[in-house]
């Protein structure tokens, strides 16, 4: 049984029209772990939460969320979930007291918890002085604290996320996964939508969604030693030029431009892969130190979703 | 003159983008001819200035011949329809009061003897002064001439007297605010309710609240009575407003039971109030919220009798208008103000607006999905 397991799909598809937005997709979610979908706008994130919440029918396949399934069983799992929509969605009018209010009432939590439990998230996510402000006059982060507030005022068990830093500033973002993974260590399970490598590789678990399809699923530290290439990092002035060169050889995969560097991906079967490249610099006039790297999530990302789409990707 | 070309080609940009969004925006699309289509058909068939077939009821006291030609010639002029006989002078009253027909005449036991020389007026005509197009088109009868085809036709002189004496009930001075002030209360409620409640939920939906709200455990009726609860309070004092000015202002008394206004007045607010959550349900922008508010407005106002008496309408617009709530709430308004009817009497009225109710606060319900998709 999937006692611990928080989710479970087999086969979720969900088509609108001709597009299929989600395309089979498999997942195995362990409780009272942060959970990563990482990929591009459009790759489906959005809507696997939706379908995950009971918000969208899926078109095929099934999920079972906390042990109950969705869309059937949607009713049920209200109480037990906790979403954060990708946009603000409180509402602006309401100060910051009143929304959480509000939604104190939405949840049937009685009186005094509501009281305290207000008390201690105004604390927790530093809104106490901001309680009496409307919510829409909130700067970007004070806004997506208030959220993740209301989200997990009924102490939800699994908490839903779309994209929840999209529109906030390093040191907010920081702070936000500080709170999430306090929110963790009390045992609640965190599905977190996102594009940014590095909150990616905070995960526990990662799946890598690409045009709806899970291309790659594990712990980010497995998946970045287990990546189908090798990573050769390549330092000097003349990025184009080298780039030019290397695109042309078939056993280069795909080449990334990381500020001064590139970063190549190249067919792993082949040995001593930065020898190979750098003696195609040099035949070619291009001077650059030539290195293997340790792959990053983004080489990782990289080698995914090419090798799925079955064409280079630029970055 | 490049800067007048270059100027030439925005404009003409801008209104190529505005004519694509119109195609693609197919209810602003549907208002261009659907607009025009409605007035001029309304305008044109329903809407008749020239009152016909006002319901009208008989209290034939004499039983004779002659007064049934005589009722037969008013029939036969068009202005009135005979749908209700009463025994006496008070069932026929009561008819008026109810609101089951708007003239009624009444004929006298010596309706045969008047007449012969005597300068009475050989009948009455009662009618609902509650509505001054109505009061004119009754006045037209007044002077109908009575069919002596058994007397001596040299009886038949020109200086006869009328053949009825007209008596304007509910508002004998005959002003104009007794007519307008209640009848606006329901239009001023319709166009304010309606329009509040079918933003209601399009507005959370733009807003992106709807999202989050329909991941709590709040269930579709709870979220649509919670909507609507509001604005009964609000269409209350709406009432007790205009009333107060009516009664200050333009000293219009209620003359029935404040308490039967207030409960009719209540299923009328509860009708709009549902009426707009369906549009709401419909519509995807507040925008287009506003513009189906819009055409219901029309014929609501149109057709309801506030502007042009029910009586002179085709039976298409009469059976459209029976549909609106508003329709049935000038009735129960003016029936309860100016004929000082009782909630009761007025049922006819009643249970329309609380069918309205229940069958729009399912649509309503049924249509709103806790989903997406």
């Amino acid at each position: 049984m999937s006692g611990e397991l928080a989710i479970r799909t087999r086969g979720l598809t969900r088509r609108f029209g001709a597009l299929v937005a989600v395309d089979h997709v498999d997942l195995e979610i362990p409780r009272a772990a942060i959970y990563g979908f990482l990929g591009p706008n459009g790759s489906g994130k959005s809507t696997t939460i939706r379908m995950l919440c009971g918000l969208l029918t899926p078109s095929e396949g099934e999920a079972e969320v906390l042990g109950l399934h969705v869309p059937a069983d949607a009713e049920k799992l209200r109480r037990k979930i906790g979403y954060m929509t990708q946009a603000f969605s409180l509402y602006g009018d309401l100060t910051v007291r009143e929304n959480l209010e509000f939604l104190g009432e939405i949840y049937s939590l009685d009186a005094k918890l509501r009281r305290t439990r207000i008390a201690a998230l105004l604390d927790e996510f530093h809104l106490a002085d901001r309680s009496a402000q409307r919510a829409a006059t909130l700067s970007g982060g004070q806004r997506q604290r208030l959220a993740l507030a209301a989200a997990t005022l009924h102490e939800p068990e699994l908490l839903f996320l779309d994209e929840p830093t999209s529109a906030v500033d390093p040191q907010s973002r920081r702070d936000f996964w500080e709170s999430l993974f306090n929110l963790v260590e009390r045992g609640t399970t965190i599905l977190v939508s996102t594009h940014y490598m590095d909150e990616a590789e905070r995960c526990h678990g990662l799946a890598i969604l690409d045009q709806g399809r899970v291309v790659a699923q594990g712990p980010p530290s497995l998946l970045m030693r287990d990546i189908d290439a090798s990573v050769v990092e390549i330092e000097g002035d003349a990025l184009r030029a080298a780039r030019d060169a290397l695109s042309r050889l078939p056993e280069v995969q795909s080449i990334a431009q990381l500020g001064q560097r590139l970063h190549a991906l190249v067919d792993r079967r082949l040995p001593a892969p930065e020898v190979r490249l750098a003696q195609v610099l040099e035949s070619a006039g291009v001077r650059a130190h030539v290195a293997l790297a340790r792959p990053s999530l983004e080489d990782v990302f990289v080698a995914a979703t090419r090798r799925e789409s079955g064409e280079e990707v630029r970055w | 003159m490049t800067a007048v070309r270059q100027s030439l080609s925005r404009i003409s940009a801008i209104a190529r983008k505005e004519f694509r969004h119109l195609r693609r925006d197919r209810l602003t699309g549907g208002m261009v001819v659907g607009v025009p289509l409605m007035m001029t058909m309304l305008f044109g068939y329903a809407i008749n200035q020239d009152v016909r077939h006002l319901r009208a009821g008989v209290a034939d006291l004499s039983g004779t011949q002659r007064a049934r030609l005589l009722v037969q010639d008013a029939q036969a002029t068009q202005v009135i329809d005979v749908v209700a006989a009463a025994q006496s002078v008070q069932a026929l009253e009561q008819l008026l009061v109810e609101g089951r027909i708007s003239v009624g005449i009444v004929i006298p036991a010596d309706f045969d003897r008047r007449g012969a020389g005597d300068d009475r007026p050989r009948a009455q005509l009662l009618v609902d002064g509650g509505d001054p197009i109505v009061l004119a088109a009754a006045r037209g009868l007044v002077s109908l001439p009575v069919s002596d085809r058994f007397a001596n036709p040299r009886l038949a002189t020109a200086r006869a007297p009328p053949t009825f004496e007209l008596r304007a009930y509910y508002n004998p001075e005959r002003r104009s605010p007794v007519h307008i002030v209640p009848a606006l209360c329901g239009v001023i409620l319709t166009l304010t309710l309606v329009l509040f409640t079918a933003v209601a939920i399009v507005r959370e939906r733009e807003r992106g609240n709807l999202e989050l709200l329909i991941t709590t455990p709040v269930q579709t009726p709870e979220l649509m009575v919670g909507k609507i609860a509001p604005y009964v309070v609000i269409g209350y004092a709406q009432v007790t407003l205009i009333l107060l000015l009516g009664r200050f202002l333009f000293s219009v008394p209620v003359q029935g039971r404040l308490l039967d206004l207030y409960v009719g007045a209540g299923v009328f607010v509860a009708a709009s109030l549902t009426l707009g959550l369906l549009i709401s349900t419909v519509a995807q922008t507040q925008f287009q919220a506003f513009q189906m508010a819009f055409v219901t407005f029309l014929p609501q106002i149109l057709l309801s009798g506030f502007m042009f008496p029910f009586d002179g309408m085709p039976w298409p617009a009469r059976w459209l208008s029976e549909v609106l709530p508003l329709t049935h709430f000038l009735r129960i308004v003016r029936g309860i103000i100016l004929r000082g009817a009782s909630l009761g009497e007025l049922w006819r009225d009643v249970w329309p607006l609380l069918l309205f109710f229940s069958l729009a606060i399912s649509i309503a319900i049924a249509r709103f999905r806790k989903r997406l998709d």
